[in-house]
C-alpha cells in the first residue's frame, strides 16, 4: 500500500499556516467532555498534556516513572535549536529547515521539518516565560553555541542541563494543569496495551506498578509520547527503564512502525569498562567544540600513556577527513569514524574500543578556567565514572546507541494510521530521517507537544463524539485479559535464567550484528538467532514474585520480551533497506572512501511496517518522500 | 495571626525573640562585669540601674513577653519536626548538623530552668538559702557582697557554670541561624555569622563563667 | 589514574539492608554478601550483582529505585551508612562507584525516612509530596503561546545564573531524607528562589512562596532548623542560601498580606 503522509500542499513556506487554519475547531464549551490520555511526560508528553489541558480538555497523563519530571529528556545536555538567528551569523528557518532535512540524510518529509524549524522560535520565547534559566550573555541577551551538523550558532542551553531545564519547565507547566483539575496525573503507571473499538484508538490497558492492579483508562483520543527503544542493545545511554513497549503494543494493534533500522549512535559516550554495565553514559556532544578527536597512528603506542605519545604520532582524523567540519561532523559521521578507527586496531582503553578527545590544545588557548566554566560538570562527571582527570589527560570516548529516529508512522497531524491514536517526539518516525542532528530532539519534543498537537488533534476531535467507548467495553475486558495472561505466562515459566541475562544476550546480538555497522549476512544472521532466544526466553526466564505487588523483575520481563519480538522489525528493516543512510549503515553500501552510499532511485521512502500477527512476516508499506524545497545530493561534510 | 500560624513566621517570631534575648544578655554581660571593679563598681551600678524604673520595667516586660513566645514557638515546633521525621536510621551520621544544633531544645531548656531559678535567686531572693541584701558602707544595696556569699558555694556555682555553657551551646548555633532564618544572610554572609554568632558565644561563657569561676576560686571575697 | 582504580583485584562486601514488603508491612534489616564486585562497578551495578543472586535463589530481590544512572534523573534513592547517597561531593547514588569502598566493608542500606516519604517497598518510597509542592505553587502561570520574545527582557546573567543554581535541582529528596526534622525547606527554597530572581516569575512571587509553605504543612514536611544537612547531601550541592531567600520572600508576602489565612494542618 502506498501510504499517504497528508502534507500540506503550495508553497512550503505557507504549508503549516494554512493547515492551521483549515483544521477543524472543537468549540470551547465542549472541549471538556473530550478526554485524552497522554502516556509518557517527557518532553512531549508533559507539554502536550498541560497544553491540552489549558485548552480545556480533559486530560489524564500517564507516567512510568514515580513522578513526570523523571521522564528520560531530562538527560539530554547539549542543547535546543532555533532559528532565532540571535548571533546575526546568517541562520533563518530555511536554513534550519535545510540542515535538518540534510542532516537527516533526505529521509524526512519535507513540510514536517519545515513546521519544526518554523516553531523552533516560540519555543524558546516560551521556555523563556516559564522561567527555564537559559545561558545570558553579559548585557543579559540569549546566548547560543554552535552544535554537530551545522555552521550556525543557534542552540540555546542552560549550562550541561538544558533538556533538564526544559523539562522541568514542562513538567511545571503540567503541574499547574494538575493543580488546576484538567490533568490528572496516574505516576508509576505503565501503559501495557492499546484499546482499539471500531478501529479506532479509544483507551489503553495499564498497570499500576504499586498494586499491580491492571485496568483501562478510555478517552476519546490517545497520545503516545513515550520516547525511543535503543535499549534494544541493551547498553545504551537511555534510562533503565526505556523500552518499546507502548509503541510496540500499539503497533500490534495496527499501528505501522516506520523506519525501525534508523538508530543513532551518539559518538561522545564513556566507554563501557566491564561486562557488569549497566548502561553507558553520555557526554554532551558540545564537548566536541572544544576537544579534538584522535587515535594514536601507530597501533603500539595505544597503550602508551596518552601526553607521551607526540603530536606526530597522533591521527585527529575527524580534521583530517572532513576538514569543514572538522571535529564537528554530524554524529553518524563522527560514530562511524571512530568505529572504523578501532576496527583498525589503533583503539584505546579496555577492550580497544575507545578514542581519544583532547582538551590540551583548548586549555592552552582559552585557560583551564574558562573550559570548567564551559563543560564543567562533564568533565565531573567523566571523572566519577573513569577515576580520570580530564583537564590532565585526554577524555575516552566511544559511540553508543542513543536515539531512534525510527517509530510509529504518523501523517502530518501527528496521527497514526489508527484514527485517534496520536505519537509525538522520539515515539514517532516524523522529522529526523535517518539521522537527528544535536539538539534537535528537544526542538520536536517541545514543537509535538506545545505547538502542534494542540490544533492537529482538534482537527480529529471535531469530527468525534465525546464519550463514545466505556470501560465496560468488550474491548476494554478483552485488553485485560491479554495483559493478565500475558503476566501469568511470564510468571508461570520459572525458569533458571534471569530477565537481564536475556537482555545482555540480545542486546550483544544486536550491537554486533545490527549496531553501528551493518551487513546482508550480520543481519540474516541475528533475524535467524532472534527467535531462538526469544523461545528460550518464554521457556527459561525467572521472574520471581507475583504480579499483585510491586515487581521490577516482572516491568522487566514485560519490557524484555517486547524487545525480543521487536528487534526482529528492526533487523528485518535494516536487510530490506540495500542502501546506507544516516544512521542506517550497510557495509555493502558505501563509496571508496567509505561513505554512505544512498540510493535514492530505490530506498526514497517511508518504510511503514504492518504487524500480521505472530509467526507472520509484516507487511512492508511505503510513503514515498518528495524533495521539492531541498535539491536531493549527496550529503557531504567535508 | 499569620506569623504565628505559619513555619516561617514562627521561625521568624523565635529568631526576632532570641535576638532580643541576645541583646539583653549583652547588656547584662557588661552590667555584671562591674563586679570586678569591687564593691564600688557594681553596687554602683545596680542603684543606677534600678533609679531607671520605665528602663527595668520595659525591659522586664518585653524579655519576659520574648521568653514566653521563644519557648512556646519551640515547643511547638520541636514537636512538629519530631512528628515529621518519626523514625530515625539505623546508622546515623552527620555532615553538617552540630551536638549544638540537635540539642537546640535541651539546651534551650536547661536556660529555662536556669532563668527561673535564677530570677528566684537573686531578684526575688526566694530560694532556700539565707540570702541577704544587706547595704553596703554608702548605703546603697550590696549586690556585691550577695554576689559572692551566695556563689561561693560550690552547688550554686557550679549551677551558674553549666547554665553558661548551655547558653554558650545555644547560642552557638542559634546565632547564626537566626540571621539565617530572618533572611538576613547568603552564602558569603553565612558563615561569617557563624563565626561571630561562635565569638560572641565564648565571650559569654568566658565572661559570665568568669564569676563564678572567679568566686569559687577564692580571688573575690 | 589511582592505584585503587588501576587495580584489577573485586572486593566482596558486606550488605545490610532494610527489607520491608509493602507500606503497611513491618520491616527489618537482612544481611547480603556482595562478591566479586570490581572498583568500576557503579554502586547499583553492585546491587545489580546481588539482586541477580537473589532471583536465582528463588529469594525476593531488592526493590529500589533507579531510571537514569546518570545522575540526572533524580530517581535514586537510598541511604548508605547514615547519608543519603552515600556521602560523596555532588554525586548521586547511581553514580556513587564502588573504588570508594574497600574489601569486606560493611554497608548499611536505609530508604528515605521522613513523615513524607511513606515506604512503597524495601528502599522505594513515595515522593508525591514533592510533586505536589511543585503543583501547589512551582509554576509560573504563562499560557502556551502569546508570549513575548526571548529577548525582549535582559535579565542579568548573575541573575540568571543564580536562577540556574537553584534550578539545578533534581527533585531526589536527599534533602528530606537528611534533614533531622524531614523538611523541605532547600527543595521549596531552591524553587522559589529560581523564579523569584527571574522578571518573569517575580509577578507571582508573594503568592508563590505563600502556597509552598502551606503546601509543606499540609504535605506532612517538618520546618527548618538550619542544620544545614540538607545542602551536605544534596547531589547536586543546592546551597542553603535559597532558603534564606524563601524566609525572605516570604517576609515579603507576609508584609504584602499574600499569606493565606488557612493555618496548617496539624497532624
Amino acid at each position: 500500500m502506498i501510504l499517504d503522509g497528508k502534507a500540506p500542499t503550495g508553497r512550503i513556506e505557507e504549508s503549516w499556516d494554512k493547515h492551521r487554519f483549515e483544521l477543524k475547531l472543537v468549540n470551547p464549551a465542549n472541549k471538556r467532555k473530550y478526554k485524552v490520555l497522554v502516556v509518557g511526560t517527557g518532553l512531549a508528553g508533559a507539554s502536550a498534556a498541560a497544553s491540552l489541558g489549558e485548552l480545556g480538555y480533559n486530560v489524564e497523563a500517564f507516567c512510568y516513572q514515580d513522578s513526570p519530571r523523571r521522564a528520560h529528556s531530562i538527560a539530554a545536555q547539549g542543547g535546543i535549536n532555533a532559528a532565532k538567528n540571535y548571533p546575526n551569523d546568517g541562520d533563518s528557518i530555511y536554513r534550519l529547515f535545510y540542515d535538518t532535512i540534510k542532516g537527516g540524510d533526505f529521509r524526512a518529509r519535507e513540510a514536517d521539518v519545515w513546521r519544526l524549524a518554523q516553531v523552533s522560535n516560540n519555543i524558546i520565547d516560551q521556555c523563556v516565560a516559564q522561567g527555564v534559566p537559559f545561558a545570558r550573555d553579559y548585557a543579559g541577551y540569549l546566548d547560543t553555541r554552535s552544535f554537530g551538523g551545522a555552521q550556525v550558532s543557534r542552540t540555546f542551553y542552560a549550562r550541561g542541563q538544558t533538556g533538564q531545564q526544559l523539562l522541568l519547565g514542562a513538567y511545571t507547566a503540567l503541574s499547574r494543569q494538575i493543580k488546576a483539575g484538567s490533568v490528572k496525573l496516574f505516576p508509576r503507571t505503565e501503559m501495557l496495551d492499546l484499546v482499539v473499538v471500531d478501529g479506532e484508538a479509544k483507551g489503553i490497558t495499564v498497570r499500576d506498578l504499586v498494586t499491580g492492579e491492571i485496568r483501562t483508562h478510555v478517552g476519546d483520543a490517545v497520545v503516545l509520547a513515550t520516547g525511543g527503544y535503543v535499549n534494544v542493545f541493551y547498553l545504551s545511554t537511555n534510562a533503565m527503564g526505556c523500552s518499546v513497549t507502548a509503541i510496540w503494543k500499539a503497533a500490534k494493534k495496527g499501528a505501522y512502525f516506520a523506519n525501525p533500522c534508523f538508530t543513532q549512535i551518539h559518538p561522545t559516550c564513556i566507554p563501557q569498562a566491564g561486562d557488569y554495565q549497566s548502561k553507558l553514559t553520555l557526554m554532551s556532544e558540545s564537548l566536541r567544540n572544544d576537544g579534538r578527536v584522535w587515535v594514536p597512528k601507530k597501533k603500539e603506542d595505544c597503550n602508551k600513556p596518552p601526553n607521551e605519545i607526540g603530536e606526530d604520532d597522533r591521527d585527529y582524523y575527524l580534521e583530517r577527513k572532513y576538514p569543514t567540519f572538522g571535529n564537528l561532523a554530524p554524529r553518524d559521521i563522527s560514530s562511524r569514524a571512530a568505529k572504523e578507527a578501532c576496527d583498525d586496531g589503533r583503539g584505546v582503553g579496555p577492550g580497544g574500543r575507545g578514542v581519544y578527545l583532547d582538551f590540551a590544545a583548548s586549555i592552552k588557548r582559552l585557560g583551564e578556567n574558562v573550559i570548567r566554566e564551559r563543560y564543567g560538570n562533564l568533565f565531573e562527571m567523566y571523572e566519577r565514572i573513569t577515576d580520570e582527570d580530564g583537564y590532565k589527560q585526554p577524555m575516552r570516548i566511544y559511540p553508543a546507541p542513543h536515539y531512534s529516529m525510527g517509530g510509529l508512522w504518523v501523517d502530518y497531524n501527528l496521527m497514526s494510521n489508527i484514527p485517534g491514536l496520536f505519537v509525538l517526539g522520539e515515539a514517532n518516525f516524523s522529522v529526523h530521517g535517518a539521522n537527528r542532528l544535536g539538539a534537535s530532539a528537544l526542538m520536536q519534543g517541545l514543537a509535538d507537544g506545545y505547538f502542534v498537537i494542540p490544533y492537529t488533534i482538534g482537527g480529529y476531535l471535531a469530527a468525534a463524539k465525546p464519550g463514545k467507548v466505556k470501560p465496560d467495553h468488550a474491548e476494554c475486558l478483552k485488553s485485560i485479559a491479554d495483559v493478565q495472561e500475558t503476566e501469568k505466562k511470564l510468571l508461570g515459566v520459572n525458569g533458571k535464567r534471569t530477565v537481564t541475562e536475556f537482555m545482555r544476550e540480545l542486546g550483544s546480538l544486536m550491537w554486533n550484528n545490527v549496531g553501528m555497522g551493518r551487513s546482508e549476512a550480520s543481519l540474516t544472521e541475528a533475524i535467524q538467532k532472534i527467535p531462538a532466544i526469544r523461545e528460550e526466553f518464554w521457556k527459561n526466564v525467572k521472574v520471581s514474585g507475583g504480579g499483585m505487588e510491586t515487581n521490577q523483575q516482572l516491568e522487566n520481563a514485560g519490557r524484555t520480551a517486547d524487545f525480543f519480538e521487536f528487534s526482529e522489525l528492526l533487523a528485518r528493516d535494516a536487510l530490506h533497506r540495500n542502501e546506507s543512510c544516516g544512521g542506517h549503515f550497510r557495509e555493502e553500501y558505501q563509496y571508496p572512501d567509505g561513505e554512505a552510499k544512498r540510493d535514492d532511485a530505490n530506498f526514497c521512502y517511508v518504510a511503514a511496517w504492518e504487524l500480521k500477527g505472530a509467526g507472520q512476516e509484516p507487511e512492508l508499506h511505503k510513503e514515498p518522500l518528495k524533495f521539492e524545497n531541498v535539491h536531493l545530493a549527496v550529503r557531504s561534510y567535508k | 495571626m499569620r506569623l504565628f500560624s505559619t513555619s516561617i513566621g514562627r521561625k521568624g517570631v523565635m529568631a526576632v525573640t532570641g535576638l532580643l534575648m541576645v541583646l539583653f544578655v549583652v547588656g547584662h554581660l557588661l552590667g555584671n562585669l562591674t563586679v570586678f571593679k569591687g564593691p564600688d563598681g557594681i553596687n554602683a551600678y545596680a542603684e543606677g540601674l534600678h533609679k531607671l524604673v520605665p528602663v527595668v520595667w520595659g525591659t522586664r516586660i518585653v524579655m519576659g513577653s520574648a521568653l514566653i513566645l521563644h519557648v512556646y514557638m519551640s515547643i511547638q515546633i520541636t514537636l512538629e519536626n519530631w512528628a515529621a521525621n518519626p523514625k530515625k536510621y539505623a546508622v546515623s551520621r552527620s555532615l553538617r548538623a552540630t551536638f549544638s544544633s540537635k540539642n537546640m531544645i535541651w539546651t534551650g531548656a536547661a536556660i529555662g530552668a536556669f532563668v527561673i531559678y535564677h530570677l528566684a535567686h537573686f531578684t526575688f531572693r526566694v530560694t532556700p538559702s539565707d540570702l541577704m541584701l544587706g547595704t553596703d558602707t554608702m548605703g546603697r544595696p550590696d549586690v556585691y557582697q550577695m554576689v559572692v556569699d551566695s556563689l561561693s558555694g560550690a552547688v550554686i556555682g557550679g549551677v551558674y557554670l553549666v547554665a553558661m555553657v548551655a547558653l554558650c551551646l545555644h547560642l552557638w548555633h542559634g546565632i547564626q541561624s537566626l540571621f539565617q532564618t530572618l533572611g538576613l544572610s547568603n552564602a558569603k554572609l553565612l558563615p561569617e555569622y557563624g563565626l561571630w554568632g561562635k565569638v560572641l558565644s565564648g565571650i559569654f561563657l568566658v565572661g559570665f563563667g568568669a564569676i563564678p569561676a572567679v568566686i569559687l576560686a577564692g580571688i573575690l571575697k | 589514574m589511582s592505584a585503587q582504580a588501576s587495580g584489577h583485584g573485586t572486593m566482596n562486601i558486606k550488605l545490610i539492608v532494610w527489607r520491608q514488603a509493602g507500606p503497611d508491612k513491618p520491616g527489618n534489616f537482612e544481611t547480603y554478601e556482595a562478591k566479586g564486585i570490581t572498583p568500576h562497578h557503579s554502586f547499583l551495578e553492585m546491587l545489580d550483582v546481588v539482586n541477580e543472586d537473589l532471583i536465582k535463589q528463588g529469594k525476593d530481590p531488592i526493590t529500589f529505585d533507579h531510571d537514569c544512572r546518570e545522575g540526572i534523573c533524580g530517581t535514586c534513592s537510598a541511604v548508605v551508612n547514615g547519608v543519603p547517597h552515600g556521602g560523596q561531593k555532588r554525586t548521586t547514588l547511581c553514580q556513587l562507584h564502588m573504588r570508594k569502598f574497600k574489601d569486606g566493608d560493611s554497608i548499611y542500606l536505609e530508604p528515605w525516612r521522613a513523615r513524607a516519604f511513606p515506604i512503597i517497598r524495601d528502599l522505594m518510597v513515595d515522593r508525591g509530596a514533592l510533586d505536589r509542592l511543585i503543583q501547589a505553587a512551582g509554576w509560573i502561570s504563562c499560557h502556551t503561546g502569546g508570549v513575548p520574545d526571548g529577548n525582549s527582557t535582559p535579565i542579568a546573567k548573575r541573575d540568571a545564573d543564580y536562577a540556574m543554581d537553584a534550578a539545578e535541582c533534581i527533585g531526589c529528596g536527599a534533602c528530606v531524607a537528611a534533614c533531622p526534622n524531614g523538611a523541605a525547606m532547600l527543595f521549596g527554597g531552591a524553587k522559589v528562589a529560581q523564579y523569584a530572581a527571574l522578571p518573569q516569575g517575580q509577578v507571582e512571587a508573594p503568592e508563590r512562596v505563600a502556597a509552598m509553605i502551606q503546601a509543606m504543612a499540609e504535605n506532612g514536611f517538618g520546618n527548618c532548623s538550619n542544620h544545614y544537612e540538607c545542602q551536605a547531601a544534596c547531589p547536586k550541592g543546592i546551597d542553603v542560601k535559597f532558603i534564606t531567600r524563601l524566609n525572605r520572600e516570604f517576609y515579603k508576602a507576609l508584609v504584602l498580606d499574600k499569606v493565606g489565612a488557612t493555618p496548617p494542618k496539624k497532624s
